[in-house]
């Protein structure tokens, strides 16, 4: 039994107390298991109208299967739910919608092709009509989430996108919003405008599920929080009476590493550099890259900033050598220029890449990890005999990336389709950090890994750039960027703003970048952007 | 209701068992087949699967079918592995013929030792040449290889047609649209004295392992498969998908176009308007039989080189159209395709549902939370 349960089980639903609003949900003592893993364990959870409540836990520690269970998508094994004090099946998301509990997925179920108005229609099975869209711009000016009907859905932003689901979920009046991790597609304007929408949702009497590990948000905006870790409850937390390293702790137990310190430093030589480089979009939806200028140091690492679809596929594409620049001249590597060699020769030369997809891109679903590390070290580690495979080479650098890295998984032959995100992240990345790269290139080196995970690749990468490599790392999570780059820049439409000291730019300046603004006033010099950084690593 | 539910992992299992399944859902039907036909059932089994390969002649006639798809197959399945789609064997087969019969006659009565290695190396360039154009659409133009591969094979039976009836025809043959018989430097030396067993067996053989250390051994086959199964990964590694894809099908129209030439200068032994039972079009079948994988292939091309001989066995003893042969080959490919659904879904018992698109809608989410962690969505 988690220790701070007790208090929940000992309440009788049906006792509401006069200082506490009545509870509307009560998940008690629920269990699940999969084949090999206990994924909720004894797990209770309370909700009370009108409140923000955090489910909060690494990847793998259960909140999925929980919130799964509480939508009706999946059977607990045992436990019971309470629904305004009476007990409730919920065997199918459609009960769970009659009850008023509306879910909205962390990846959207929309037709690109049809409009707003339409989407929303055919995902409430009614017509897509005047009163429809009478509703619609009704409820979307009242919690301000503005939409235009009558647009596309391919036109829209991401954060639009998010804007038509919540909007969706809002028409069925709901008593109970559960939210997926919305934040980690969203700008850091749109994340404010999102928590406006959902503080005046609870102040009108709706609660709200806000699952996430990012600990920042969690504690602007929620007032409770249940943590779990490894399917287990392990406590109930008031988030704004808890520090940051506080909830980390108690998010990953015993896991949290020391936190790294980030200085500002003397670049003294220039490890990497691209000059003037245009590139222009491969097809209707690609970006084109326009004066795109950097220099990557020995030792450095500098961040891009940017939303997604701003042209960091391309620039990793056209660094990587997948995709050449028009001039060798465009792209250099100590000193030596690399712009139209192919990808295979710039690894040689000590450029590695890690892009952001990991199957598909960065590793071949149905190979094993033995083939998945011939792929791109062949040349570097040197893994071919008299011009044939060596397995047995391939297989020792491949449990030299498990050991190192604490790969979880079945061993070098597993599939790497059969690894979880995280660790497939971190075998991927041991890879390429392994063959000791002059410069490592890397887009979105934590997107959906959990903290531990996250953690051991940051530390990796700046170990890497400790002994003397440069580093470009693209991302889209500001705090990671704020955490470890020494310099930082945004992408924007394929432009690249200029880059400024991480230590001198607050993380509202990089939203106003990633925004293709340029910053009228210098960065001052303060500390705004240590206090925003970090949802992890801001040690004692 | 009968439904199919997604598996966790592809099974290894019915990857292997699949061919075998669908191999015996085959001879079933045809059984019933026959049965239809009021032909009798058991004489059909043994005149079709039994009688051609119980003599040493017959299992020599098996060894002379099997090696032409062999030899294709294998070609072919390194190339579907690295999804180029050559579906023109059957023409390249052809030009491969030609350009071999060409030097034949054009040595007529040359008795050396390089006669033969001219033709094969004639024979290899003429099949090349073929699938040179395909390749070069699909690399210069995006035009899809298997539209132009296919197209290009009506083109090589036209101009076979038009060769021995003009240009190649025989002066002495009475006006018979076939060319001179190739003498005997010209002609295949054979195995087995008594049969029509060649050395493309033993070419076949080879090439089965030759394909097999390609594939699992050597840079251009990690490559090949690479760029099958994730080509942006390929491109990731820095393997150049032009180059892979020329590979591929110069591989395929090389092989065709050699086994072209073993067939005219070996069991047929003069260049005729017809010189294949349609080998490459049964060795596409022949590939995806043996999983294109090249041990697998030799297994399948032993299988149809067996429909080929017991189509012409059943024709023989029971009077039966030799479309049977056509038919079983057929059947087979479309129920190993069927079969192959079992490697990504087993077949589960279940209620009938409404489905509604909320349903599908969940069952999308349901779906999503479960591959949330690789998906990225913009």
């Amino acid at each position: 039994m988690p220790p701070n349960s007790s208090h929940l089980s000992a309440t009788a639903p049906t006792a509401g107390t006069s200082t506490a609003p009545a509870r509307l949900v009560v998940m008690e003592n629920i269990s699940k298991a999969y084949p090999g893993v206990l994924a909720n364990d004894n797990v209770s959870l309370s909700l009370q109208a009108g409140s923000i409540h955090a489910l909060l836990g690494e990847n793998g520690a259960g909140k999925s299967t929980l919130v799964k269970i509480l939508y009706g998508l999946l059977a607990p094994d045992s436990g019971t739910i309470h629904w305004q004090g009476n007990p409730v099946n919920i065997s199918a998301p459609v009960v769970a919608r009659d009850l008023g509990i509306a879910m909205v997925f962390q990846h959207f179920s929309l037709f690109d092709s049809l409009n707003v108005l339409e989407n929303i229609a055919l995902g409430m099975g009614v017509d897509a009509n005047d009163k429809l869209r009478q509703r619609i711009i009704e409820v979307s000016t009242r919690y301000g989430l503005p939409l235009d009907p009558e647009r596309s859905v391919y036109t829209l932003s991401v954060g639009t996108r998010q804007r038509i689901e919540i909007v969706r979920c809002l028409l069925q009046e709901p008593q109970l919003l559960i939210m997926d991790e919305p934040t980690s597609v969203l700008t850091p304007q749109e994340v404010t405008e999102l928590f406006n929408t959902l503080t005046v949702l609870a102040e009108d009497g709706m609660a709200i599920l806000y699952i996430s590990h990012k600990l920042e948000e969690i504690r602007t905006l929620c007032s409770g929080a249940t943590i779990l870790r490894g399917g287990r409850q392990v406590a109930e937390a008031d988030p704004r009476k808890e520090s940051v390293a506080s909830l980390a702790a108690l998010m990953m137990g015993d896991e949290l590493p020391p936190s790294s310190q980030r200085r500002s430093r003397v670049v003294k030589k220039q490890v990497f550099a691209v000059s003037m480089l245009n590139l222009s979009a491969a097809d209707a939806n690609g970006v084109s890259l326009h004066d795109i200028n950097l220099q990557v140091g020995e030792g450095e690492i500098v961040g891009i900033a940017g939303v997604a679809g701003n042209g960091q596929d391309e620039l990793l594409q056209v660094i990587a050598g997948e995709r050449m620049a028009t001039d060798q001249k465009q792209i250099s590597l100590d000193g030596r220029l690399i712009g139209t060699d192919d990808a295979g020769r710039r690894r040689q030369y000590g450029l590695c890449c890690v892009p952001e997809e990991r199957l598909g891109h960065a590793a071949v679903p149905i190979l094993s990890l033995v083939e998945n590390v011939f792929l791109t070290a062949h040349h570097r580690k040197n893994l071919r005999t008299a011009g044939l495979l060596s397995y047995r080479r391939s297989r020792k650098f491949a449990q030299q990336i498990i050991d190192t890295f604490n790969v979880k998984c079945q061993g070098p032959q597993a599939l790497a389709s059969s690894l979880s995100g995280g660790n497939l992240q971190k075998f991927i990345v041991g890879r390429e950090i392994l063959q000791s790269p002059r410069a490592l290139v890397i887009s979105q080196p934590t997107w959906g890994v959990d903290a531990g995970a996250a953690v051991a690749i940051q530390k990796a990468i700046a170990d890497l750039a400790r002994q003397g490599a440069g580093v470009l790392l693209i991302s889209q999570d500001l705090d990671e960027l704020m955490q470890v780059t020494h310099r930082i820049g945004a992408l924007c439409a394929g432009r690249l703003s200029a880059f400024y000291p991480t230590r001198q730019i607050s993380i509202q300046q990089v939203g106003l970048l990633m925004g293709g603004e340029t910053l009228t006033e210098a960065p001052l010099e303060n500390a705004a952007g240590e206090n925003a950084a970090g949802t992890l690593g801001d040690g004692p | 209701m009968i439904a199919l539910q997604k598996r966790a992992n592809p099974s290894q299992l019915m990857g292997y068992l699949a061919p075998m399944i669908a191999l015996f859902i085959t001879v079933l039907a045809g059984l019933v087949l026959f049965a239809l036909l009021s032909v009798p059932v058991g004489a059909a089994f043994h005149a079709f699967f039994i009688e051609p390969v119980s003599s040493v002649y017959g299992l020599a006639e098996l060894g002379v079918k099997a090696a032409p798809l062999v030899m294709i197959g294998v070609a072919l399945s390194i190339g579907f592995r690295a999804q180029v789609w050559n579906i023109g064997a059957e023409g390249q087969l052809i030009l491969g013929a030609i350009a071999g019969s060409v030097v034949a006659l054009a040595l007529y009565e040359v008795d050396a030792w390089y006669v033969l290695p001219a033709m094969m190396l004639a024979s290899l360039l003429g099949g090349m040449g073929w699938a040179a154009v395909p390749a070069l659409l699909k690399t210069r133009f995006n035009v899809n290889e298997i539209l132009t591969s296919l197209m290009l094979t009506y083109v090589a039976v036209l101009l076979l047609s038009w060769l021995v009836a003009g240009p190649m025809r025989d002066p002495d043959g009475f006006n018979f649209p076939e060319s001179r018989l190739f003498h005997d430097a010209a002609t295949l030396p054979k195995i087995l004295s008594g049969t029509r067993l060649h050395i493309g067996a033993l070419v076949a053989i080879g090439l089965v392992l030759a394909g097999w250390i390609l594939l699992s051994r050597t840079l251009l086959g990690f490559a090949l498969k690479v760029n099958g199964a994730a080509p942006r990964a390929a491109s990731h590694a820095g393997f150049n998908q032009s180059r892979l894809i020329w590979i591929a099908l110069l591989m395929g129209g090389g092989c065709a176009g050699l086994a072209g030439l073993f067939e005219v200068a070996g069991p047929i032994g003069q260049l005729l308007p017809s010189i294949s039972p349609g080998y490459g079009f049964t060795a596409i079948i022949v590939a995806f039989l043996g999983r294109l994988h090249p041990v697998g292939v030799l297994f399948a091309g032993l299988i149809m080189a067996l429909s080929y001989l017991g189509g012409e066995s059943a024709q023989i003893t029971l009077n039966l159209p030799l479309a049977v042969t056509g038919v079983f080959q057929g059947m087979l490919l479309f129920f190993l395709l069927a079969t192959d659904v079992l490697i990504y879904y087993s077949i589960v018992w279940k209620k009938p549902q409404r489905v509604t698109l909320q349903r599908a809608i969940d069952a999308n989410s349901k779906d999503q939370v479960h591959e949330h962690q690789e998906i990225l969505h913009r």
